[in-house]
């Protein structure tokens, strides 16, 4: 089946990822499901095999995605979205979701929002950090990473690694929503670019 | 149908409102891209968004893809991949191959059958298409008549485009067309599912056509007139 989407690289900073998106096509009897579209993520690192940390994004990515992907207008077909990190400088997962929300955007699946995916760190003394660097992200005390819905800017994921208070929390989440307004804008811009070619 | 569009571009997600400049009388369609919720008009796909006041109106997001989803009433060019009894399964770049009865040909009875056979090309229409069942082709339309649908002849070459690409060669007076005519005679069955097939006098020039049609989904008008400039000298 012909790429349902040429594949586009989000950057950021230095971390960038491919993604392709396949569908809605033919399922196999076993994946099919009758009522909604079965949507699978498939993460591949630079180098070696996926092992189990990119099967849990892929899980985590995929139910991000249904959650905002209207599969019911697509029962008993399959969407396959193929994740290829060709650098990883830091907030991988952030930029997975960013790269996933264009891929499905740039393939024509109908959403019922947008999402976007930002990362950010907290350090020992409490201070906020977004789209850290690998190096940052290894200091930090906690990372967490937030996928942001568009639109009411509701949490769709949360991951966090490391410690951290529920008020520290809140004030990641508030930042992460002030940056996820950035991000929406750079969405509509690449857009805007791309359809205005006619 | 390229009609005076409103040049805005909408991403997903949106409650649209839709401010008719004179108030609409009747009932107002939702075309592709936009769906009722009870929230009101939620845009599902992002593109232009474009407006025929006829008939009541009519609102849909003209959206850029290469996958096909089909459509009830939609023409498009199938390959026949298997013959199953008195059916034909065609293969319409869709998630699921379209049949088609041994029937559904123009003068065709039990005693009369079509000479179809595996890796035909068919242009048909869609029957039926929803999302919860399989498609169903036919070749006549609803009078009986078969209005140029059918198997397509031998030779030629199919390849396949975006669909943007083919609503805008099927719109009427289509620049690209009337550029192309003017340089060799050729046959051409344009279908919905981003198929087109093309048969000019000689190989060469089909292949010439091929990729001026491939081709100008991404060129200017300019480039276009002098790649055929070009072309037409040599």
């Amino acid at each position: 089946p012909a790429p349902a989407s040429p594949p586009c690289p989000p950057r950021t900073g230095d971390t960038s990822v491919l993604a392709g998106l396949y569908g809605p096509a033919e399922a196999k009897l076993s994946k099919e499901l009758p009522d909604r579209a079965a949507l699978e993520v498939l993460l591949r690192p630079k180098v070696g095999l996926p092992g189990v940390l990119e099967r849990s994004r892929e899980q985590q990515l995929r139910q991000t995605c249904e959650a905002v992907v209207l599969g019911v207008l697509h029962p008993r077909t399959a969407v396959t979205l193929v994740l290829q990190v060709l650098s990883d400088a830091g907030s991988l997962l952030s930029c997975c979701l960013n790269a996933a929300c264009m891929g499905l955007l740039d393939a024509g699946l109908p959403l019922s929002a947008l999402f976007c995916g930002v990362t950010c760190t907290l350090d020992a003394d409490g201070s906020i950090l977004l789209d850290p660097t690998t190096r940052q992200e290894q200091e930090a005390r906690a990372v967490l990473s937030f996928a942001i819905r568009s639109g009411d800017r509701k949490v769709l994921m949360a991951t966090t690694k490391g410690s951290c208070s529920v008020e520290e929390m809140q004030q990641c989440l508030a930042a992460a929503q002030r940056a996820a307004d950035t991000i929406f804008q750079f969405y509509r811009d690449s857009l805007c670019r791309r359809y205005s070619k006619d | 149908l390229l009609l005076p569009a409103q040049y805005d571009e909408d991403a997903e997600g949106e409650r649209l409102l839709l401010s008719a400049g004179a108030a609409p009388v009747g009932r107002l369609l939702c075309g592709p891209g936009l769906r009722r919720s009870p929230a009101g008009l939620l845009v599902t796909k992002c593109g232009l968004l474009r407006h025929r006041p006829a008939g009541g109106g009519a609102y849909w997001v003209d959206s850029q893809q290469k996958r096909y989803v089909p459509v009830k009433g939609d023409h498009v060019i199938g390959i026949v991949t298997a013959k199953a009894g008195d059916v034909f399964k065609l293969d319409v770049g869709g998630s699921e191959p379209a049949s088609l009865s041994y029937l559904a040909f123009e003068g065709a009875t039990k005693r009369n059958r079509p000479n179809v056979q595996v890796g035909d090309l068919i242009y048909g229409q869609f029957l039926v298409a929803n999302k919860d069942m399989e498609p169903e082709m036919v070749c006549i339309d609803s009078s009986g008549k078969s209005s140029g649908m059918g198997i397509i002849g031998q030779d030629g070459f199919l390849f396949k485009v975006s669909l943007g690409l083919i609503r805008k060669l099927l719109a009427p007076k289509c620049e690209i067309i009337q550029d192309l005519s003017q340089l060799y005679p050729f046959e051409l069955v344009l279908g919905m599912n981003g198929r087109i097939w093309v048969k000019a006098k000689t190989v060469q020039q089909t292949l010439i056509i091929v990729n001026i049609l491939e081709a100008s989904e991404y060129m200017t008008a300019e480039q276009r007139k002098q790649a055929l400039a070009r072309l037409s000298g040599n």
